[in-house]
């Protein structure tokens, strides 16, 4: 099993990880030598005459066209993710789930098959079995973790495999090298969304799969201000991605590519705290009377423990709990009583955010599809920011108190 | 709330909700001037210059980082200096530190003197020779601590008692120390200054400058200032130093581990003569620093290499990762020759007295992996 992390170091690269965020993709001497990169707005770039536009297009030359095709800034960052992903292209776009889309749709025809483990993002589920669908692809949906299922699922049309790990927001485990193998098995493309854990905590592609996902509106843009999607896989695999990606046009912004590649240079720092901030908020929800279970994989009575222990370097900010013999209105009485986390969806900022899942993401379901999805009444999802440990804590003792 | 630690405080005070959208994110206010309810009423904002939204919600985090009751944000840190001078009037007399950063050195002696106000230095590091300086005349006393660029330690509580004995304002530049390390108010400092283009913004993409004071009156003097004088800070650097605020106290502790461990490195290599950085035990100002400095020294430190100004310039020059600019307090390190550089400004005679010699390189110790940055060192030295 390839479960050697070594700390602080990326494959690929004898550079710490820290020096990665930082400097990847960043051209030493920059326009104007500039310490940091200028954030370029323009629409579009100007050629000096006719014969630099046929070279431009006979020799494929690197360099800028047109917005939609991509954008100097963008470029650092989409160098600097595939080098803390340790892959050799990453490709963004305007959200998390403009991602999911642009892949799918560019490697997904009418007629292909799709399994996935039933455990994800509501709305990822509902691209896969409702919009992919119209265009005639099959979506099968298969307990998460378990292989044989998906192996049963596959037959010669298959073209995907997609999993989140750790899963939202129940943070279930995936073992990669299953996944990755399964895949290479029956010649099917492998997906992980790793949004919960990011390129710090694990890192997909050393287990044989192919693409990784990420909404980085979460932890790599890291402080609530941005939305952003990127896929990251080898040039070969990508190329076609990237050129739907042209013609679907769901490209981000220079600005926001600019306040990405800032946030990506802490990181490692952020990811720290919020590892931290995760594992010390799950121990003490695990230790309090009122809590009645708690999902997170740093802890030992974690299904999956041995196995995030072994791949993981840190579990993330995300812990999902139950509340003990409650309903749905006491449980929301704990989350109303909050005071430092706020009521909102999303994750991975630098402030802490709680919500619950019946009344965020899961209202409009009926209680037949949410026992389905695995989305009791008295569930809270707590994002942890990176604020300090022990403020946290206070404020969910405190709310568990006030709630009762 | 108040009780909040720091690192809490730094994300969430001047950060509430927006009560209208919900945002966890403040809008970013760019707008020149704001409806009024009424002619000759005034609502809470009339025109940015005087006061804007995202401006103010920086204010207050940095009021509460640094323990004031309120601070004002400036377009760049010597417009912040210079708010302070413009408090006094022809015939008074500033003393300063002698281990001031040039552009201070170049205001006080170029600029504040055109208005009449004169300026004495004295050693940053002795609060007797500070004392010493005071005239009857005098109403400020300047200090910054760590100096740059020796990085002396002048004793902020003792300078407090000999500021309030003899009646002058103490104003201090917390640039290099920042209020995760030292909160001079906490002191009995009067006034804070930051240039926060350095760490408070952090990531080199923002010029801006701050003043955070204790006393309300002060504050009301300095604003009327302000707003007369019109050195504000944008709201779009308003929002990135904001953003900036959050993985502060990160950022510096991680900083000054950084910074320690190639103090120590350099002062243990035969290629270097001295190395000043107050985390070391031979560093004039240890002792203080272990007061005055809560858990870090701080990430700037200073060196001089064997050899003549050639060979230093040679350094400066050679590393990879660390690149040659002025400024710092940023996540990417930077490299950089006092004498020609940051403190060109200064009088040749004056650089000579206070130490700044020539083969003296003054390194911004960033974010990147520490063992990294010591083979950079490593390998310019031995070019
Ligand atoms: C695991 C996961 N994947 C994808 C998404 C979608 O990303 P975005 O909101 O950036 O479109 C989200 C969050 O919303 C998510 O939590
Ligand atoms: C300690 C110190 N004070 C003040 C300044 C001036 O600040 P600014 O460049 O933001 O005007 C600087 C840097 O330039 C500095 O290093």
């Amino acid at each position: 099993m390839m479960h050697s992390h070594k700390r602080g170091r990326s494959p690929g690269s004898s550079l710490g990880s820290s020096t990665v965020a930082v400097h990847a993709g960043e051209a030493r001497q920059k326009p104007g030598d500039a310490i940091t990169d200028p954030i370029f707005c323009a629409s579009t770039y100007t050629f000096t005459d006719t014969q630099t536009v046929i070279d431009y297009i006979e020799q494929d030359q690197p360099r800028q066209e047109y917005g939609r095709y991509g954008n100097p800034g963008e470029r650092v960052v989409e160098q600097k993710l595939a080098a803390l992903e340790g892959g050799e292209q990453a490709l963004l776009y305007s959200s998390g789930m403009a991602a999911i889309v642009g892949l799918l749709m560019s490697k997904l025809s009418a007629g292909d098959e799709v399994v996935f483990f039933d455990e994800c993002y509501h709305r990822s589920r509902e691209f896969c079995s409702k919009h992919l669908a119209r265009f005639g692809v099959v979506t099968h949906q298969v307990r998460t973790g378990d292989f044989a299922a998906m192996e049963s699922a596959i037959n010669a049309r298959t073209k995907m495999l997609v999993s989140e790990s750790p899963t939202n927001p129940h943070l279930s485990v995936i073992d990669l090298e299953c996944f990755g193998a399964l895949g290479k098995k029956h010649g099917v493309d492998t997906l992980i969304d790793a949004t919960l854990a990011t390129p710090y905590n694990i890192k997909p592609l050393e287990y044989g799969v192919d693409f990784v996902l990420h909404s980085a509106t979460k932890y790599l843009g890291g402080h609530n201000d941005l939305l952003a999607g990127v896929i990251i896989g080898t040039n070969e695999n990508m190329e076609s991605v990237r050129n739907l990606r042209g013609v679907m046009g769901a490209i981000n912004s220079p600005h926001n590519m600019y306040l990405l590649s800032r946030g990506l240079k802490t990181f490692e720092l952020r990811m720290d705290r919020h590892n931290a901030n995760g594992q010390a908020v799950a121990e003490f929800l695990e230790g309090h009377s009122r809590v009645e279970k708690v999902y997170y994989p740093g802890l030992p009575s974690h299904p999956q423990h041995a196995i995030a222990k072994q791949t993981m370097k840190g579990f993330g900010g995300l812990v999902t709990f139950l509340i003990k013999d409650a309903d749905w209105r006491a449980t929301a009485d704990v989350v109303d009583a909050a005071k430092l986390a706020r009521i909102a969806p999303s994750l991975g900022g630098v402030e802490s955010l709680i919500e619950q899942p019946l009344v965020m993401s899961y209202y409009q379901c009926t209680a037949e599809e949410r026992q389905r999805f695995g989305i009791p009444d008295n569930m809270i999802r707590m994002a942890c920011g990176i604020e300090n440990a022990a403020d946290l804590i206070d404020d969910l003792q405190q709310a568990l108190e006030a709630g009762q | 709330m108040t009780n909040w630690k720091f690192r809490t405080r730094a994300i969430h005070i001047g950060n509430e909700r927006d009560a209208q959208t919900g945002a966890v994110v403040p809008p970013i206010h760019v707008a020149s001037t704001f409806v009024q309810p009424g002619a000759g009423e005034w609502g809470e904002f009339d025109y940015s210059r005087s006061g804007n939204p995202t401006r103010k919600n920086l204010e207050q985090t940095l009021a509460s980082l640094e323990g004031g009751v309120g601070g004002l944000a400036f377009s760049s840190g010597m417009a912040a200096i210079h708010c302070v001078t413009m408090l006094f009037e022809s015939g008074d007399h500033i003393v300063a530190g002698s281990d001031i950063y040039g552009g201070a050195y170049r205001l006080f002696h170029k600029i504040a003197t055109r208005a009449g106000v004169a300026v004495s230095l004295a050693p940053s590091h002795d609060v007797g020779q500070l004392a010493s300086a005071i005239q009857p005349n005098t109403k400020l006393l300047w200090l910054e601590t760590p100096g740059n660029p020796l990085m002396s330690i002048t004793d902020l509580a003792a300078c407090a008692e000999l500021a309030k004995r003899r009646g002058i304002l103490l104003g201090v530049d917390n640039t290099f120390a920042t209020p995760v390390l030292t909160r001079p108010l906490e002191l009995g400092v009067d006034i804070v200054m930051h240039s926060a283009t350095k760490y408070l913004a952090g990531h080199s993409d923002s010029l801006g400058g701050a003043l955070i004071v204790r006393d309300q009156e002060l504050l009301d003097r300095l604003y009327f200032i302000q707003n007369a004088t019109g050195a504000v800070m944008s709201a779009w650097d308003a929002f990135l130093t904001s953003r900036g605020l959050k993985t502060l106290e990160l950022r510096v502790r991680e900083q000054c581990r950084t910074a320690e461990r190639l103090a120590k490195f350099l002062a243990a290599d035969h290629r270097v003569s001295r190395v000043l950085y107050p985390g070391l035990a031979s560093h004039a100002g240890h002792a203080i620093a272990q007061r005055q400095m809560q858990g870090g020294f701080g990430a700037m430190l200073s060196f001089e290499v064997k050899g003549d100004y050639a060979k230093a310039k040679r350094v400066a020059e050679s590393t990879r990762l660390f690149q040659l600019a002025v400024s710092l307090g940023a996540v990417e390190s930077l490299i950089e020759q006092p004498a020609s550089m940051s403190h060109a400004s200064y009088d040749a005679q004056d650089r000579a007295a206070h130490g700044i010699v020539d083969g003296l390189i003054r390194l911004s110790v960033g974010l990147e992996a520490a063992e990294d940055l010591e083979q950079d060192l490593d390998q310019a030295l031995s070019d």
